[in-house]
């Protein structure tokens, strides 16, 4: 095993970044911490910046996430940031990865555990449901996010409860959970840092784990001034993290009842298990007496042997740390308290008979995928106007709304890096490249991106002609005028240089090089 | 048809229809380090947890003494050592809300990712481990495992309903990834190795 590059030592994506002075960092032992999402160098932009804003949204308008990344590049300290945060997070996923011997072999059998209970999914969901049920567990079943948020609304006036505190779920995120308790005079508290940013901002997350990655501290800052009276004038992180705590601690203990996701759900039992690293879950589930947890069919898992795998793969994948500071299995209600879970399919079993994008339900969320894709990276996850960004909501949104997300498949450039850094292998890159011959061939793409879809199909389906075509494009992207190549039918041509052609196509070197050599 | 009967059915029409047979999972322990403390000190350590080292005197609660000699309300559920705060009279979880150090055994801690794990008879009250300011940890050094696929063998995970593995303090780094401990949570988290009560193993 070679020796992992430290993330310190690896190259920065925007030196200008790089703070001299490092007045925020922890020091245990001579050594810089990093866990929990904190990056590995210290970084400064030169704020302030206004914070570019989100795709926009036209009810059930394809979105025009170019146009939004379009704005977001066009603030480049938010855009560098973005970028370079989310490129140490990957690094330091690198890291851990080469720290364990046995990394490959957990992605298999992640991705192995993952289908074989997909394929079993009614078998598992149901010993899960008896074994809860026998932990004293109340177990409801949601068929869209419409119910979902009826059954909590139920059990939440049954115990006639006003407030809720809740820990980060993107499934609530899918169902509108927090407009629909407003519009019913529930007030529900967001617990996790960047999703409490995000909910006095008004905004939804940008990031499945980071929700807030699109922000910098001054725009924290105001949002803080505005909702919670900070001084408007000082962005200093610890004070806004403190303002923070301070601000919500008396929520939590006053609230009438508490609500979690879940990342896994044990069948063998009856148990699920929920991830942080601010301890906020455990907060809003073992302060209120009333714990209620909304969770996605898909989530679950045949045992505690399959769990192990899985907590090795996920925080690693995720944040580069080994685990998450909290990994806090729930099994049953404790001594005076009540404990309900809501099992949501909102679209999941229908998914599961998509021949070619079934396997999408074997994510776990870890936002590897987002931080190490480079349309990700410098668009912002609100760019795609949809709860699920960067590559693994390609594959996902369309199947909410064909028509809305039919623009997403082709925000991906098909380096297939999100598909090698997949702890549980998804091939992410091949199901975007499918969804967009699936939208061409439900007219749900404008006609220059369906003929231009139309000639690689035919050009791919031809080696011969495809390396012709290959090495003719290289010689006419070195010759052509640069409106041939930025113009408007090339949208990720808008917000980057296309790279220089190589000199040799890879056929023609082989050729030239290795024939006859082997 | 129920809504559970309605997705049942929906799921059973949409299985894929392909074997996919469930692998058993190794417990990837054929090279196992030398000193598992060491490991588990190192991996704690970089998660912003701190280990107390027991002084020249031997006295392993000596520094766990030092620490919470100023604190005005100490809850401890170990027999090691009191607090002022009795966690049998606690009658709402919010009452701890003004707790300044808490106290706990754990039940095991895991060398690889440097976690411990509290389970609800270890904590009596399990919101104590979150709302106080700090967290102080006993740790019995022989209670180590490699890693997390031998610690889902402990029988915790079928016994207890609720256990959680804490790996250092709150943390969180949700504003432009500074790091910051006590995000919502405790602020510190230290372990002190120390033998459990050899009357409480006999038990």
């Amino acid at each position: 095993m070679s020796a992992p590059q430290r993330p310190s030592e690896a190259p920065i994506i925007h030196p200008e970044l790089k703070a001299q002075d490092d007045p925020d960092a922890i020091v245990r032992g001579g050594r810089r911490l990093d866990h929990a999402e904190g990056t590995s160098k210290p970084l400064r932009t030169q704020p302030p910046e206004k914070q570019p804003r989100g795709a926009k949204i036209h009810g059930n308008r394809p979105i025009d996430q170019a146009e939004a990344a379009a704005r977001f590049i066009a603030a480049p300290e938010h855009e560098k940031m973005h970028d370079e945060r989310l490129w140490d997070l990957r690094q330091k996923r690198d890291r851990e990865m080469h720290g364990i011997d046995e990394w490959e072999e957990l992605r298999s059998l992640a991705s192995a555990i993952k289908e074989h209970t997909l394929t079993h999914l009614d078998e598992y969901l149901d010993q899960f449901e008896a074994n809860a049920r026998s932990n004293g567990i109340h177990v409801h079943w949601a068929r869209d996010a419409a119910e979902h948020n009826r059954i909590v609304h139920g059990i939440l006036d049954d115990h006639g409860a006003k407030s809720l505190i809740k820990s980060k779920s993107m499934l609530t995120e899918e169902c509108g959970f927090r407009p629909y308790m407003a519009s019913v005079g529930i007030e529900v508290i967001e617990t996790d840092l960047g999703e409490r940013i995000q909910q006095l901002d008004n905004e939804d997350p940008s990031h499945i784990v980071v929700p807030a990655v699109h922000k910098l501290r001054t725009d924290v800052a105001e949002v803080f001034a505005k909702t919670i009276g900070t001084d408007p004038g000082n962005s200093d992180v610890h004070y806004l993290a403190e303002s923070q705590r301070e601000a919500t601690r008396p929520l939590i203990l006053a609230a009438d009842a508490g609500m979690t996701g879940a990342n896994f759900v044990v069948a063998e039992t009856g148990a699920f298990v929920v991830c942080t690293n601010e301890g906020n879950a455990d907060l809003s589930a073992n302060v209120p007496k009333l714990h209620i947890a909304s969770i996605g069919i898909e989530k679950i898992i045949p045992r505690l042997d399959d769990l192990a795998v899985f907590i090795r793969l996920l925080s690693r994948s995720s944040l580069g740390s080994p685990i998450t500071q909290y990994t806090s299995h729930f099994r049953g209600p404790r001594a005076g308290g009540e404990m309900h879970v809501v099992l949501v399919d909102n679209g999941r079993a229908e998914r599961l008979g998509l021949a070619e994008f079934w396997t999408s339900l074997k994510c776990i969320r870890c936002g590897a995928c987002m931080n190490t894709c480079p349309v990700y990276r410098r668009s912002g996850g609100l760019s795609y106007g949809a709860t699920y960004s960067g590559p693994i909501g390609l594959i996902i949104d369309p199947t909410f709304n064909a028509r809305k997300y039919s623009n997403l498949p082709f925000a991906s450039t098909l380096n297939g890096s999100c598909s090698d850094v997949c702890p549980v292998k998804i091939n992410i890159h091949e199901q975007i490249y499918a969804w967009r011959r699936e939208l061409v061939k439900r007219h749900e793409v404008p006609f220059a991106k369906r003929a231009a879809m139309k000639a690689a199909g035919e050009l791919l389906s031809r080696p011969a002609a495809y390396r012709a075509a290959i090495a003719a494009a290289a010689v006419a992207l070195a010759h052509l005028p640069r409106f041939v190549i930025y113009n408007g039918l090339n949208a990720w041509g808008r917000g980057r240089e296309v790279p220089h052609p190589p000199r040799q196509t890879f056929h023609a070197w082989h050729e030239a090089n290795r024939r006859g050599k082997t | 048809m129920s809504s559970r009967d309605d997705i049942l059915a929906s799921i059973r029409a949409n299985l894929p229809r392909l074997e996919r047979p469930l692998p058993s999972v190794p417990l990837f322990d054929d090279r196992p380090p030398a000193s598992l403390l060491a490991v588990f000190k190192e991996n704690l350590e970089r998660m912003g947890g701190a280990f107390l080292d027991p002084p020249a005197s031997g006295e392993a609660l000596a520094p766990v003494r030092a620490k919470i000699a100023g604190a005005k309300v100490v809850c401890s559920t170990a027999p090691e050592i009191a607090g002022n705060r009795d966690i049998g009279g606690v009658g709402a979880p919010r009452d701890l809300a003004d707790v300044d150090f808490a106290i706990v055994r754990a039940s095991f801690a895991v060398a690889e990712t440097g976690s411990v794990l509290l389970g609800d008879a270890d904590l009596r009250v399990n919101a104590l481990a979150y709302l106080a300011q700090h967290l102080i940890v006993l740790l019995d050094p022989a209670d180590i495992v490699v890693n997390l696929h031998h610690a889902y063998r402990w029988p915790e995970f079928r016994e207890r309903r609720y256990a959680a593995f804490h790996t250092g303090p709150s943390a969180t780094a949700d504003i432009e990834g500074v790091l910051i401990h006590g995000a919502q949570g405790v602020r510190s988290l230290s372990v002190v190795p120390i033998e459990r009560a050899k009357s409480h193993s006999a038990s």
